[in-house]
């Protein structure tokens, strides 16, 4: 039954985290998570063959009928966002298994973490807006757990800032949902859009604003990004992968299902916001990450940066823009998690991820540095590798329309990039270490190395494989921006029926 | 802290009705105004009043298990019991009935995977209230 594929993705988290709930005072419990996360992702990828070959499936949960009950929908956006989600949540996991403390263990970080991943999942297939509300919600308490496990000073001043923001953010989206189920009537997304645009009032605007401010603070989009870097940079090295990896790009997702989907009665006005608003944002997030001196504030600061690129794709709405901005999102959740799982093995072995306090890693670990330097040549926009490709069409789709500024600033931005990274190569992997000790892999015994280690290979080899052959790729995202742009298919499928009467009528 | 007598000898007798009115809320929820979640937030209210007039370790033994083990075992229940929908070959969370002894005239006894949700509900709800109560409760 091909509806089941729907919540198949939802389900196998939630079951993976009452089990390794259960099972947490032993060791299953981490091995359970791994095995949850990649039969997760096999779910996902089923998930995904059976879009890519018969198109947008839709599950009305309950079988209560489309614009009432909640509706789990996958067009290939969503389901190419499942297969991400799927990836980075098999390499996290398997990467827990060295970096989370037994004692973070035994408080639940595996349930926590399928929880998340759970929440994330369901954020990307739901077809219903105040569904959506629910799984921010899933995600917000869930990832609240996370940052603040293990109870350090830091983490709970950082764990503060990230939840009064987040709740902020959240107040919008619910009085948003709110003023927009006043004026139309209806919540499910695709009875929004065709709707909304009957609705002949100011007010959609205005609406659309407020979900403009709720998901920018989720995606940390310029200025109200203040949260991220506050936050990112304390819990464990896992958990700040999968928060940077997935996190931000949940409310770019949102952004771009609702302004492709719902709000589009007002293109000119909204989306000229959104553009100065993501140059605004790459700028910022790279003149912040220069600021910087430590390995995990540098890379959260680019978080910032990069999710720029990815409005910038959104607010261009012309259809090479948003095939940029999907492969955009798919190329920097592998390349972001990467940066920071090798973050975490560089403070396991250099002692620190303060730049003044470490280095000689080049010399002790080179396979390690290789590897820090695929993902993040691959975030600068180096050819051959996935990041050069997403910034190229990105670049080109703002020159075809002659946005000659726009490009421009997207091309520096990338320059300055690389300043900020040969910042990190030079202090951490280049100079001598300060107390005189050559740091090497081998210090780690191998049952501790293997989890930390294929994680990160992988996701680089992964990197190196777009790069190398980006048209499959490519040929994904323009599928999905041309069911983003025309949302037809993505309506009839969820609506069935009522949608073909009301197009007769 | 020591707590009055007054408070602990009437604690003797509201435990007992709380729980008991938490398990009503929960079944008459079917129909009418009630279900999962009050129930859930009534039966915990019984203990946290147990934990107030004997002490968190005391509620902690009279619950046996742990209460974030109650809350993720409601959450395994309730998840199983929309799933259970696929056996039935409809979509998850379609509501599934069996009635028992059902005659002409008569529905008999109606039995649903509905009931199982939300006793579900009722132990996430439960046992996430009081790992918070005693928590909070545990810290001051």
């Amino acid at each position: 039954m091909t509806t089941w594929l729907l919540p198949l993705p939802l389900i196998l988290p939630f079951a993976t985290a009452v089990l390794a709930f259960l099972f947490r005072r032993n060791r299953e419990g981490r091995w359970i998570s791994v095995f949850g996360s990649g039969a997760t992702l096999i779910a996902g990828l089923i998930l995904f063959r059976e879009v890519w070959m018969n198109g947008p499936i839709a599950a009305q949960m309950g079988e209560w009928p489309a614009p009432f009950g909640i509706t789990l929908v996958a067009d290939t956006l969503s389901a190419v966002m499942v297969v991400i989600t799927g990836i980075t949540g098999l390499a996290v996991s398997i990467y827990a298994v060295t970096d989370v403390t037994d004692e973070m263990e035994e408080l639940g970080y595996h349930a926590i973490f399928q929880v998340l991943i759970a929440g994330v999942t369901g954020a990307f297939l739901t077809g219903d807006l105040f569904n959506l509300y629910v799984w921010f919600e899933v995600m917000l308490i869930s990832s609240f757990g996370m940052l603040i496990l293990g109870g350090k000073r830091v983490q709970l001043d950082a764990g503060i800032k990230y939840v009064t923001l987040n709740l902020i953010s959240t107040i919008l989206f619910l009085s948003g949902i709110g003023l927009l189920y006043g004026t139309t009537g209806t919540l499910n997304l695709a009875d929004l859009s065709r709707v909304v645009p009957t609705v002949d009032d100011g007010l959609i605007t205005i609406i659309a604003m407020m979900f403009m401010v709720g998901f920018g603070v989720k995606a940390a989009v310029f200025p109200l990004f203040f949260w991220l870097p506050a936050s990112y940079h304390t819990p464990s090295f896992a958990v700040s992968a999968v928060f940077a990896g997935l996190l931000t790009k949940v409310g770019v997702y949102a952004m771009v299902r609702m302004f492709t989907l719902v709000f589009t009665q007002d293109v000119a006005f909204t989306h000229t916001i959104l553009l100065w608003v993501a140059c605004a944002t790459m700028v910022t997030g790279v003149l912040g990450a220069a600021a910087q001196t430590d390995f995990r504030r540098i890379l959260s600061f680019h978080i910032v940066s990069q999710i720029g690129y990815m409005i910038l794709g959104l607010a261009l709405m012309t259809p090479l823009a948003i095939v940029g901005a999907v492969f955009y999102l798919v190329h920097h959740i592998i390349v972001k998690a990467n940066l920071f799982l090798v973050a975490g093995v560089a403070n396991r072995i250099a002692g620190g991820t303060e730049l003044g306090r470490i280095g000689s890693l080049y010399k002790g670990a080179p396979l390690l540095a290789f590897l820090f330097l695929v993902p993040a040549f691959s975030l600068a926009g180096f050819p051959p590798l996935s990041g050069f490709w997403a910034k190229y069409v990105l670049v080109k789709a703002s020159m075809d329309i002659e946005m000659w500024l726009v490009a421009g600033i997207a091309l520096a931005v990338g320059l300055m990039t690389i300043y900020s990274m040969t910042k990190i190569w030079g202090q951490a992997f280049w100079k001598p270490h300060p107390s005189g000790i050559v740091p090497k892999l081998t210090d780690m015994p191998s049952h501790e190395r293997a989890p930390l280690m294929i994680p990160i290979i992988a996701l680089a080899a992964m990197t190196v494989l777009i790069g190398l052959f980006p048209q499959p790729f490519v040929a994904i995202a323009e599928r999905a921006a041309a069911e983003l742009l025309d949302p037809t298919v993505y309506v009839t499928t969820v609506l069935g029926e009522i949608a073909e009467e009301a197009a007769d009528q | 802290m020591r707590s009055s007598l007054i408070v602990q000898a009437a604690t003797r007798l509201l435990v007992g009705l709380l729980l008991l009115f938490s398990i009503w809320m929960l079944l008459r929820g079917h129909n009418e105004p009630g279900g999962g979640f009050i129930g859930g937030l009534v039966g915990s209210t019984g203990f946290i009043l147990y934990a107030i007039a004997h002490g968190c370790r005391a509620a902690r033994e009279a619950l046996r298990i742990e209460p974030q083990t109650i809350a993720v075992l409601g959450l395994g229940i309730a998840l199983a019991a929309g799933a259970f929908a696929y056996l039935a070959g409809e979509q998850l969370f379609t509501g599934q009935w069996l009635f028992l002894g059902r005659t002409e005239e008569n529905y008999g006894v109606p039995l649903s995977n509905i009931l199982v949700f939300d006793i579900g509900v009722y132990l996430v709800v439960m046992g996430s209230v009081l790992t918070l109560v005693l928590a909070l409760e545990e810290e001051v």
